[in-house]
């Protein structure tokens, strides 16, 4: 102990701990955000380093012969006729139409007929037939396409494929690959911009090429108005008769506790839930937008009640008393003045419940919605109606495409996360923006 | 003497003699053996008084003593509260406002409140006034709101401050401004009685004295009813004054006796400053 009297321009032993404690705790604070941080711009990275490529796709661009031979031999334009001629009868079309380019080109290879067939994706052969099938006037003359080429070939420019890998690959060949880039110095095989992506149905394991998000996003585009539909105005109504009306008693503390609960409850249990009643003892379609739009709503309805009662919390009471002492009755006052003020919340509460929606997946797994699906949903059907028919949504494709064997599902996969990813930003983004435009100071 | 003079006399007569009941029969707001209960708490024991009818009654007493509470009681605010229970008799004009019959919804459009803090809706200036005129249907079209809303800020005290921005925010009002509003907003459902619940504890000296003024204007054509913190508040607006202590009413008459000759010692202790 020193008697000497304290100097303000020395520090103490105190002081100076106190000091280190706060430095170090700042230090852990800016560490835990530069681990964040980080991780995240490494997933972002890698997410985008690998999914970008699904937005662009390799074409084959030839003229292909349509003869009325081999496609309409009757001649009569009819077409349940036309129908008969399989895609298979279509494949030797474009091999012929992709030979004559070759020539053409003047390029030479030693490959076989057959193999130089395999450069056109298996998908192609069905682009023709739809179009052909769309336009039976073609037949008889020839036509310019845009064909998709096989995933290998479009892999190799991208590289994904490489010469040492076709060489061990039963799928490809060092030398189909150096025809490919023979082909593109020829500018008959180009990269694009590929919309298919976008809004084409899902292709099969074969054709990793061919797979697009469309009746993805078209699927929980119409689970999200299903879950919208339902779960903001049975949530909004709910909280509102629990904040401002409900007795507070012991049911109204044990439904409380409840829904805090079923907030926390594993979605793979609504999973369970909607197949046990909404397929099993409802019957509804399975693996169809409205009963994956139920089950969603079913897990959303907590998040939305939660945000919902918070907000109408927030609105300060003063504001009740003012109305209520003008002589505003208790609904008045509360449709006339907290609502409104509880509205930003409400809304913001309800986007991030939908965007927690949008890439739930393991409850859909549970409904069939991890189905294959080849088609788009007919927008209206008679005994389904319009969310009656099998979909599938963005995330269970995503689970899906990660299972599939052939590497181009690795690119689709990451393409298709970065998709969802971007709803997610949008649908945040407007949460903020709501916030910002509606929020009221008093 | 025509017909015409004949009745004009006696319209005259009948308004002395009704200004003449008016002065025997002044009470407006009749109270007897209020009790209130918060829980196990006995907020208000025994509580009863006679309200004049054109006068400002203030109720003074220190914090906790159930003034606010005994107030609340008198528009049924404190049915918003689930564990108060009031039990007693409170008439206003000769009708018991507890009585099972009673929407609070019209008490209310009769009695009007002023809180403690100015509470304007974050809406337009004009929204606030026509808030209660719109509910209760008291304008047929736009040009008599119009009316009604002019009125009632100009009884306010407010509408030459405001006159030009009707449909600016209510919240981005000075204090008293905001205060006077809600004055405003309060008499536009045109009320009979007009309570209000420490109106000037939020506001600076001169927004005070505003409100002030203005209570003593209200006088005329209202019952007014005033909690205060302030005793010298208590002296300068009101002709009758109600001391409550510890949910009892200590004491109940004539502003200027209580301030200058209190009956009971508890009153004087208070006003002289020794408990409270």
């Amino acid at each position: 102990m020193s008697d000497a009297p304290k100097s303000l321009l020395a520090v103490d032993v105190r002081t100076k701990k106190r000091n280190a404690a706060e430095a170090r705790f700042k230090a852990y604070g800016l560490g835990a955000i530069i681990v964040a941080v980080l991780a995240l711009a490494i997933l972002i990275t890698s997410v985008f380093g690998t999914g970008l490529s699904a937005f662009r796709q390799t074409f084959i661009t030839i003229e292909v012969p349509l003869p009325e031979a081999k496609l309409d031999k009757s001649g009569v334009r009819d077409l349940s006729v036309m129908k008969k001629v399989t895609t298979i009868g279509y494949k030797p079309l474009l091999r012929n139409g992709l030979l004559a380019a070759i020539d053409e080109a003047g390029i030479t290879t030693d490959l076989s007929k057959k193999d130089i067939a395999k450069l056109i994706s298996k998908e192609a052969p069905a682009t023709v037939r739809n179009f052909v099938l769309a336009n039976p006037d073609a037949i008889g003359g020839s036509m310019v396409f845009d064909l998709l080429a096989n995933g290998r070939i479009d892999g190799f420019f991208k590289d994904r494929v490489t010469m040492e890998s076709a060489a061990l690959d039963d799928n490809t060949s060092p030398e189909a690959l150096k025809l490919a880039r023979d082909l593109k110095e020829a500018g008959i095989i180009q990269t694009k911009l590929n919309w298919g992506f976008l809004f084409a149905p899902d292709a099969s394991d074969q054709r990793p090429e061919a797979a697009g998000l469309g009746v993805a996003i078209l699927g929980s585009l119409y689970m999200m108005i299903v879950v919208l539909v339902l779960a903001l105005p049975i949530g909004v109504a709910a909280s509102v008769y629990l904040e401002e009306f409900a007795p507070r008693n012991r049911l109204t503390d044990i439904i409380e506790v409840n829904i805090s609960n079923l907030a926390a409850v594993p979605s793979i249990v609504y999973g369970i839930l909607g197949l046990a009643i909404f397929i099993n003892f409802m019957e509804f379609n399975q693996s169809s937008p409205l009963v994956g739009g139920l089950v969603l709503a079913l897990m959303t309805l907590p998040t939305i009640i939660i945000s919902t009662r918070a907000s109408l919390k927030s609105v300060p009471p003063s504001i009740r008393d003012a109305a209520l002492g003008i002589g505003a009755s208790k609904m008045q006052s509360v449709f006339h003045h907290v609502l409104p003020l509880a509205a930003p919340g409400i809304l913001t509460g309800t986007i991030i419940g939908l965007a927690q929606a949008l890439g739930e997946t393991a409850p859909l797994l549970l409904i069939g919605m991890v189905a294959f699906v080849r088609e788009y949903p007919a927008a209206y059907t008679p005994d389904a109606g319009l969310f009656g028919e099998a979909s599938t949504a963005l995330p269970v494709q995503i689970f899906n495409w990660t299972q599939r064997a052939d590497p181009g599902f690795v690119e689709r996969a990451s393409g298709a996360i970065i998709v969802l990813l971007v709803f997610l930003l949008v649908m945040n983004t407007i949460a903020i923006i709501l916030r910002r435009k509606f929020e009221r100071r008093w | 003497m025509n017909m015409r003079d004949t009745a004009q006399t006696n319209d005259e007569i009948s308004i002395e003699t009704g200004a003449e009941m008016h002065m025997d029969e002044t009470s407006k707001i009749s109270a007897k053996d209020v009790q209130v209960h918060y829980g196990d708490n006995h907020a208000i024991k025994d509580v009863s008084v006679e309200i004049a009818d054109k006068a400002v009654t203030a109720f003074i007493g220190p914090s906790g003593c159930g003034k606010s509470t005994f107030l609340r009681c008198l528009n049924r605010m404190n049915d918003t509260i689930d564990i108060c229970r009031v039990a007693g008799e409170i008439k206003i004009d000769d009708e018991d406002i507890y009585d099972k019959r009673v929407d609070p919804v019209q008490l209310r459009a009769k009695v009007g409140m002023v809180f403690q803090k100015p509470n304007p809706f974050p809406k337009s200036i004009y929204d606030n006034v026509a808030y209660g005129p719109r509910i209760h249907g008291l304008a047929n079209n736009k040009a008599e709101l119009d009316g009604i809303v002019e009125r009632a800020l100009r009884r306010g005290a407010i509408w030459e401050e405001v006159k030009d921005r009707l449909d600016a925010s209510g919240t981005g009002l000075s204090g008293g401004q905001q205060q006077r509003l809600c004055i405003a907003r309060a008499i536009a459902t045109e009320p009979q009685v007009l309570l209000m619940d420490e109106p000037c504890s939020a506001l600076d000296p001169i927004a005070t004295a505003q409100v002030e003024e203005l209570i003593d204007e209200l006088r005329k054509s209202y019952c007014v009813v005033i909690v205060t913190h302030s005793m010298q508040q208590a002296a300068r607006v009101s002709q009758q004054t109600a001391f409550f202590h510890l949910g009892n009413l200590v004491e109940f008459g004539e502003t200027d006796k209580i301030f200058t000759n209190p009956e009971d010692p508890r009153t004087e202790s208070y006003i002289s400053g020794r408990i409270g």
